[in-house]
């Protein structure tokens, strides 16, 4: 069974329809890519599975996991085990990294049914975990977020996700504003969090994210549908071609 | 956008707090007649055993009370309060006679302040952390730590017991921070309080432990007139801590509290509040009136008061912890987290009163406004004309929940002093969608999202709490917005 | 003439058209309750206005007057409008697309109609004493669409000789800037002897119209200047307020402005500048009502001698009043051990989604930055011109209108070399 299974789905905002009936399914440990021009519902489609309030579904289904997906809100997928990392993470004033992280750590052990986490247990966990992607102590004392460049924030992200442990990776542009080497770094980062039991939606404008993390299939997503579907070698098509004849085919 | 709507919706499921100490207390109770008039202070003074001239100045003060008009500048409103329909004076029957040791309290008592997770019992308070003086309704019921405190000299007792067995101390600076005639629920403190906490910490002795008093008031229809007294002598340092609670009741309570610091060379105290009395209810019914005067003297050279309080109780708050900096290079601080949920209404803030030379305080102030609460910071810097090198920083932000509630800042900035240096800064924001979903984003519940948001954004001042009850003012915060968010 | 002491500065009426009479019944009544405003009255808590409850006082008598501008500003380009102790004396050619009107028995309907509607009587009782004393006046509207390019100057003069009494009159001005027009005025305030000016200026901005507004109040350091401008602005307009205050014994300079749509520009800056034993009181409302509106006020203040500087800003912003910008700031600098400054900013908020701030500092000029002016060679008085000059250059670098601006700037300057050159 696939791990996610989106059907037909169709979605708005403000009234305004821009997801036009979605198909995807994604088997347990593969790696997708959604790749699109921009205003393609890309960013929308992420919203979407993420629970975000004010994008609304209007029909088809998601299930994940075997489980309704839409039901849950945005707090109960995420503890379910999706994970979106955000184009534009958010600053929070006043919050540490590390207590973010607890707060999220103990709400899935919460969830679990287990007591909170050993406090010395997680800490050197996590400090371990940022080590390998470059997220110094001093980050992980700031404020989420706040303060941070472009790059940090990415690695931030991936920090969180390895943290995490989640099913199912959503990256939203996460190659949007940095440079060549914080993308390999956060890149290396995602691929060591490749493994059978996870799997992960790469959404991307840009095949270059797509020369570091290789996907099993490439989706082309424009006007609000999918437009074509295939292997790597789409991404270089894509690359020569761009995306006009997929906005043409679709008006 | 929708997303604001369902927040403030999601804020306001969760707003159906319960009151955790909303309990009441069945004990017999010796209490005064209701009414306020001469007899009744007479008879306080009374059983108090008072001295003549301390029954003088609560009739003096009762007296200037009578001519004097309830203030009606603050931004707060509540019907007029018939203080001939309160008692002023309750205690628990059988502490009639004061308690001799613990062992003579009334085990419903200790029953109560265990519910309340204060323990009374030495052997059960964390080992020589926090020395505790406890007060119900009208009376002090048990003061820990006596006998390991009075090895270093210090004092910790309740006013009643400083007034027979310190009565020299007491005479002194009883009134020498806020007069009587100060302000209206100062003078009406000064006719009628029951009791409160004395500390006296001796010249250069650093108090070992935290003091901390618990303030709970359980009789009906009873006001809680408090007075506590702190002296720090020279080179002498003491952290001291209260905490307040009240029985959920639909009848509003008067709380009208007075707290006198006295800061002499070099000598340090530091005040910290944690206010939880019962707020009311989701339709402002109920909840206690908390009128207070908290003023500190910083009367010698370097030395230091700094009030951290976090309000998130009472129906009403009306509150300004101020401090007189007259001693040259002395120094005041001020830092507030008030959170006002449902009905409840709060102005507060601060004075700092510069008088000496490089005097310095610091305000900040964290203002957090949920449901249909308003809260108003009211704060005075006043530079006087000696203050040479004067220096004052204030930030004062407000965080909105939902668009019923309001967030209002009235400073008052004065200076006759050229060379003093005061700089105000003052944001009003709110908790962002963005935040929201973030947050949630990654597994965490509405309620626990908001927690930990308004936590951050009250980070300055939280790091000032002592560490025993930083923790416990943490989860404070985070109950007294359920419901407010989602 | 006697003072009736339950009514202080109350004068004999003056004629009164009868489409006026009953406002002015009702703010004659108005102001008989009111009275004149004591220290505990909030608004009014550090304007100490005792020493009008006993002033001799009587109504102006319009003697011959000769405008003496500061000459920045007798050089600007603009239509001068001459209002002696609140009478019309003389004004030029109007630029097209302006219409002038007295406030009489002959006042036009859109006098007749928003006379009164702007200012209120309610609260304020020297606007209750202007709208039931006022005596002359002046209306000017610039019809829908007209940009008007020469800015309009209202040159407002007194006349007191050396008498024991003070003279008093109530200039009265409106102001309509009809939809999608464009207009700059200017106001200076100046005169010799002892006299109270009591001006009230009602001012109605319309959709899409633009009012730059800029006053100069110079008057007699003899003189009690009390001001009330009342601004009401409809949605896309813009509105720029300046005031640079620099005269008077006494002076209060009240701006309250009602956004009453979206998309306003709101601008209220100014500077003022006391000496001697001038009280200079600035009082600013804005209220936001309604949604997406700016509003940006930055006040700088410099007090030297015994200069008294009172700052009050309060913005409110209503519930409906979502996403306002609001961004509120006074500065001051005290130049001597006995000037005193009084800041009393003011944010009053009911709208979650707003981005609103506030901020005052207090302090003497930077020693660093003097210093690095002297070690250039450049002597101490002058280096503190020079650094005063550019502390209140922030706020006039506010003005819109860039003639108006650099002729302000000049004053000021001007101002400068007279007074903080002078001190050392």
């Amino acid at each position: 069974m696939a791990l996610i299974e989106i059907k037909n789905l169709h979605a708005e905002v403000g009234g305004k329809p821009i997801l036009k009936g979605i198909d995807l399914s994604i088997e347990s440990g593969e790696v997708h890519a959604i790749m699109g021009p921009n205003g393609s519902g890309k960013s929308t489609l992420s919203y979407v599975l993420a629970g975000r309030e004010g994008y609304e579904v209007t029909e088809g289904s998601v299930t994940f996991d075997g489980a309704d997906l839409l039901e849950m809100d945005a707090d109960e997928r995420a503890v379910a085990g999706i994970f979106l990392a955000f184009q534009y993470p958010v600053e929070l004033p006043g919050v540490t990294g590390m207590t973010f992280l607890k707060e999220a750590v103990n709400a899935r052990r919460k969830a679990a049914g287990e007591g909170e986490i050993d406090a010395m247990q997680f800490l050197k966990m996590v400090r371990a975990k940022a080590k390998a992607l470059g997220v110094t102590d001093e980050m992980l004392k700031r404020a989420v977020n706040v303060g941070f460049s472009g790059g940090e924030k990415k690695r931030n992200e991936i920090l969180q996700m390895s943290v995490l442990e989640p099913k199912l990776c959503v990256l939203d542009e996460t190659d949007s504003g940095l440079d060549i080497d914080a993308l390999k770094v956060v890149s290396e980062g995602v691929n060591a969090l490749r493994s059978q039991g996870r799997s992960m939606l790469v959404i991307t404008h840009y095949q270059r994210l797509l020369e570091h993390i290789r996907p099993d299939r490439i989706h082309v997503l424009a006007q609000g549908k999918i437009q074509k579907t295939g292997g790597p070698e789409l991404a270089h098509e894509l690359e020569a071609s761009g995306y006009a004849d997929f906005a043409e085919a679709a008006a | 956008m929708v997303a604001t709507a369902d927040t403030v919706r999601q804020v306001e499921d969760v707003t159906g707090k319960e009151y955790k100490y909303g309990f009441s207390t069945v004990l017999e109770m010796d209490m005064a007649p209701k009414g306020l008039n001469t007899d009744i202070i007479r008879f306080i003074s009374a059983k108090k055993e008072e001295p003549e001239w301390l029954l003088e100045w609560r009739l003096k003060a009762y007296e200037q009370w009578l001519t004097m008009q309830d203030p009606d500048w603050a931004k707060v409103g509540y019907p007029p309060i018939d203080y001939q329909d309160l008692y002023y004076y309750a205690a628990p029957k059988n502490m009639d006679d004061g308690p001799k040791s613990l062992d003579e309290v009334d085990p419903e008592l200790l029953r109560t302040y265990e519910k309340l997770g204060i323990p009374l019992k030495e052997q059960e308070i964390l080992a020589g952390v926090v020395a505790v003086d406890a007060v119900f309704d009208s009376v002090s019921v048990a003061t820990t730590y006596k006998k390991e405190l009075h090895k270093h000299g210090i004092v910790f007792c309740s006013i009643s017991e400083a007034v027979k067995d310190y009565p020299d101390l007491v005479r002194r600076y009883l009134g020498s921070v806020v007069p009587f005639a100060d302000n209206y629920f100062a003078c009406l403190n000064s006719a009628v309080f029951t009791d409160g906490s004395f500390v006296y910490i001796p010249k250069g002795v650093r108090c070992p432990m935290e003091l901390s008093t618990y303030f709970r008031i359980n009789a009906q229809n009873t006001g809680q007139f408090e007075r506590t007294l702190i002296i720090a002598e020279e080179g002498s340092y003491v952290s001291y801590l209260e905490g307040c609670t009240a029985p959920q009741r639909d009848e509003n309570q008067l709380h009208a509290a007075v707290v006198e610091l006295v800061a002499m060379d070099d000598a340090e105290i530091k005040y910290s509040t944690v206010q939880d009395w019962y707020p009311g209810d989701e339709n402002g019914k109920g909840g206690i009136y908390n009128f207070v005067t908290k003023r500190g003297v910083c009367r010698g050279k370097r030395s230091k008061i700094s009030w951290t309080q976090v309000e998130t109780g009472s129906a009403i708050t009306w509150k300004y912890p101020s401090c007189i900096l007259q001693g040259d290079d002395s120094v005041g601080e001020f830092y507030s987290v008030a959170i006002t949920n449902n009905a409840q209404q709060a102005d507060t803030g601060t004075k700092m009163i510069h008088i000496g030379k490089n005097t310095r305080s610091t305000i900040i102030s964290k203002g957090i406004s949920a449901g249909k609460a308003d809260q108003t910071y009211r704060g005075l810097v006043r530079i006087g004309k000696r203050a040479d090198g004067a220096r004052n920083f204030t930030q004062c932000d407000s965080l909105l929940i939902g668009d019923k509630c309001g967030a209002h800042t009235v400073p008052y900035i004065e200076s006759k002093n050229p060379t003093a240096r005061l700089e105000h800064e003052a944001t009003t924001s709110k908790i962002s969608d963005d935040q929201m979903f973030y947050c949630q984003q990654r597994g965490l519940s509405a309620e626990d999202a908001v927690g930990l948001i308004v936590n951050g954004f009250c980070k300055e001042v939280m790091r000032e709490l002592p560490m025993e009850f930083a923790v416990e003012a943490q989860k404070l915060i985070g109950i007294s917005l359920e419901g407010s968010v989602g | 003439m006697t003072n009736d002491h339950s009514n202080p500065l109350m004068q004999v009426s003056p004629a009164t058209p009868g489409w006026l009479k009953p406002l002015r019944t009702a703010a004659a009544a108005r102001y008989g309750q009111l009275g004149l405003p004591k220290l505990r009255t909030e608004a009014w808590k550090f304007t100490n206005l005792k020493v009008l409850e006993t002033l001799a006082v009587k109504p102006a008598s319009s003697g011959e007057a000769h405008p003496d501008l500061p000459a920045a500003l007798a050089e600007l380009d603009a239509c001068r409008i001459l209002i002696v102790d609140g009478k019309v004396v003389d004004h030029g050619t109007l630029p097209d697309g302006v219409e002038a009107a007295g406030l009489d028995a002959d006042a036009p309907d859109w006098v007749r109609e928003t006379v009164g509607t702007i200012a209120s009587i309610e609260n304020h009782p020297f606007t209750a004493l202007n709208t039931a004393q006022f005596d002359g006046g002046i209306a000017l509207r610039v019809a829908r669409g007209k940009s008007v390019e020469t800015p309009i100057h209202l040159v407002h003069l007194s006349t007191a000789g050396a008498t024991d009494e003070a003279e008093i009159s109530h200039p009265r001005v409106l102001v309509i800037v009809e939809d999608g027009a464009i207009l700059d005025l200017v106001e200076s305030h100046q005169g010799t002897g002892a006299y109270i000016r009591n001006t009230v200026t009602e001012v109605s901005v319309g959709a899409d119209a633009k009012l730059g507004h800029y006053k100069l109040q110079a008057d007699s350091r003899e003189a009690f200047h009390v001001a009330m401008t009342a601004v009401t602005t409809k949605g896309k307009s813009s509105y720029d307020n300046f005031a640079l205050s620099t005269g008077s014994r006494l002076a209060r300079n009240e701006v309250r402005g009602h956004l009453g749509g979206q998309h306003i520009d709101y601008h209220v800056n100014g500077a003022y500048m006391a000496t001697g034993d001038q009280h200079l009181d600035t009082s600013t409302f804005i209220d936001h009502a309604e949604p997406n509106c700016t509003s940006h006020e930055l006040y700088k203040g410099v007090l030297l001698e015994n200069g008294h500087g009172v700052f009050q800003g309060k913005i409110l912003v209503r519930p409906d009043a979502q996403k306002t910008d609001g961004y509120q700031m006074n500065r001051a600098l005290l130049l001597s051990p006995t000037a005193e400054i009084n800041s009393k900013p003011e944010l009053e908020i009911y709208a979650d989604d707003v981005k609103c701030s506030h901020g005052a500092t207090v302090g003497e000029l930077e020693d660093d930055q003097l210093f690095y002016l002297l070690a250039r060679g450049v002597p101490r008085d002058r280096a503190r011109a020079i650094l005063v000059a550019a502390y209140v250059d922030e706020a006039i670098d506010t003005i819109d209108r860039e003639p108006v601006r650099e002729a302000f700037r000049a004053v000021a300057s001007e101002w400068m070399t007279h007074h903080v050159a002078a001190v050392g």
